[in-house]
């Protein structure tokens, strides 16, 4: 899955530095000059490497929350395993939710390089201080949004991640790379689930598929983040490589991929201003409701306290298993050195 | 919330045999409590689709590293020295397989 444009983040509580205006010393000065270069003839950053303070915090940050909506991303699925139609489909939706808990694990160790706890990230989720992406505030209301889920979500998502393997921040790159090469089942699965109840399914399942995409596509566009006119702090993650391709331009993409997918599939989409433009060469589409974005992204989207007690919950209730390992470890190493 | 965890799992770095011939590779790392939890979550996090055949783990404050602020000192002296390659040496066309 993936996390919103990290343009959030100006708006998440924590005020988006500007640059670095604090007096530096030439020895830091030259230490910039040399990342700089680095990053201009794309050379990749590694943990120990020196790197300016804003550049970590905004890969923190990002990681993270990209971290959180791996985690986050497993409930509206986690929903429909006991209730998934087959015993193939329910081994399906199992591993792709356990990919989900994998690709968290992943991005959780690229945030830890940097300095930063596994239990710092979570407290900030389990607070509401960090952000996870908006589109998991949605809910899964019937087993079609399972199959849509993997074809859009998923689909938005890998648009958005392919950039990030070539992100200038190396952990986080290697992690990109190995979430991408599972991402691509997940999509497929989505998509072949759906296209089984369109072409072998009765009405009533044709109509069920139909109205999760009705529901399901406004929100996936909106995972690309806000439009670059509104994209404040895009510009600088462009100049550090850690973004490579803008939020408009992904979702231009994205529209244009589906779009043909959807007829394969025999769908339509819930825009009636969604058409091909021969001068542009893009199809055309109507305008994102903004305004629920950021009502989501603020924590009023129709799951947002559910999503956020059941991890919560999770992490409470796994307090005793946690310390009783640490025990345990304690009691085993005593007794080897005995 | 965690304010009341105490600690956390430590960290362990995990390396991953692809197939047998193939060194170890390390690929990522985890939390867990003890060696044998970091085997196990290792091939879960790691394994999911048959990436390897054999595990290492090795607690992350165990690995010494090089110090990245001395790579130049410490790794260009080899720069020039390229005799230490098969290349650095010409021989007649009719032994250039040697």
């Amino acid at each position: 899955m993936y996390t919103q444009a990290m343009d959030t983040m100006g708006k998440d509580g924590t005020p988006s530095e500007k640059g670095d205006k604090t007096l530096r010393s030439a020895d830091e000065l030259a230490h910039q000059a040399t990342f700089d270069e680095r990053i201009d003839a794309g050379d990749f950053i590694e943990a120990k490497d020196w790197m300016p303070e804003h550049y970590r915090k905004t890969l923190v940050r990002q990681i993270s929350q990209h971290a959180h909506s791996e985690i986050v991303g497993m409930l509206p699925e986690g929903n429909w395993i006991t209730r998934a139609p087959t015993l193939k489909r329910k081994a399906i939706l199992l591993a792709k939710v356990q990919d989900e808990a994998g690709h968290g694990l992943y991005l959780y160790s690229a945030a830890e390089t940097l300095g930063t706890s596994r239990d710092q990230m979570l407290d900030a989720l389990h607070t509401g201080k960090a952000k996870y992406s908006s589109i998991f505030n949605y809910p899964t209301l019937t087993w079609a949004d399972m199959g849509v889920i993997g074809w859009l979500v998923d689909g938005a998502a890998i648009m958005n991640q392919v950039p990030l393997c070539r992100c200038s921040y190396a952990p986080y790159a290697r992690a990109m790379v190995r979430i991408c090469r599972e991402e691509s089942f997940h999509q497929r699965q989505g998509f072949e689930s759906l296209l089984t109840m369109m072409t072998k399914g009765t009405d009533a399942q044709r109509a069920m598929v139909q109205d999760a995409v009705n529901r399901w596509w406004w929100p996936s566009l909106m995972m690309f983040g806000p439009p670059d006119s509104e994209s404040p702090n895009s510009e600088q993650s462009m100049r550090w490589g850690i973004k490579r391709i803008s939020n408009d331009e992904l979702r231009q993409k994205f529209v244009d991929a589906t779009v043909e997918q959807a007829k394969v599939l025999g769908v339509t989409m819930p825009d009636p201003l969604l058409k091909w433009n021969e001068q542009r060469q893009h199809h055309d589409f109507g305008e994102i409701d903004w305004n629920e974005f950021w009502q989501v992204v603020g924590g009023e989207g129709p799951c947002n306290k559910e999503r956020l007690a059941a991890r919560v919950k999770a992490w409470d209730d796994g307090a005793w298993v946690r310390d009783a390992a640490l025990a345990h470890a304690a009691k085993q190493s005593i007794k080897e050195a005995a | 919330m965690s304010q009341d965890s105490k600690a956390e799992w430590p960290l362990w770095e995990v390396f991953v045999r692809a197939k047998a011939g193939l060194d170890h590779k390390h690929c990522g790392s985890l939390h867990a409590a003890d060696p044998k939890m970091a085997i196990q979550l290792a091939r879960d996090v790691y394994t999911r689709r048959q990436e390897g055949t054999s595990i290492w783990v090795v607690r992350s404050d165990q690995i010494v590293a090089s110090d990245p602020g001395e790579k130049g000192a410490y790794f260009d002296p080899m720069e020039d020295k390229v005799y230490r390659h098969p290349t650095f040496y010409e021989l007649p066309k009719s032994l250039d397989h040697m």
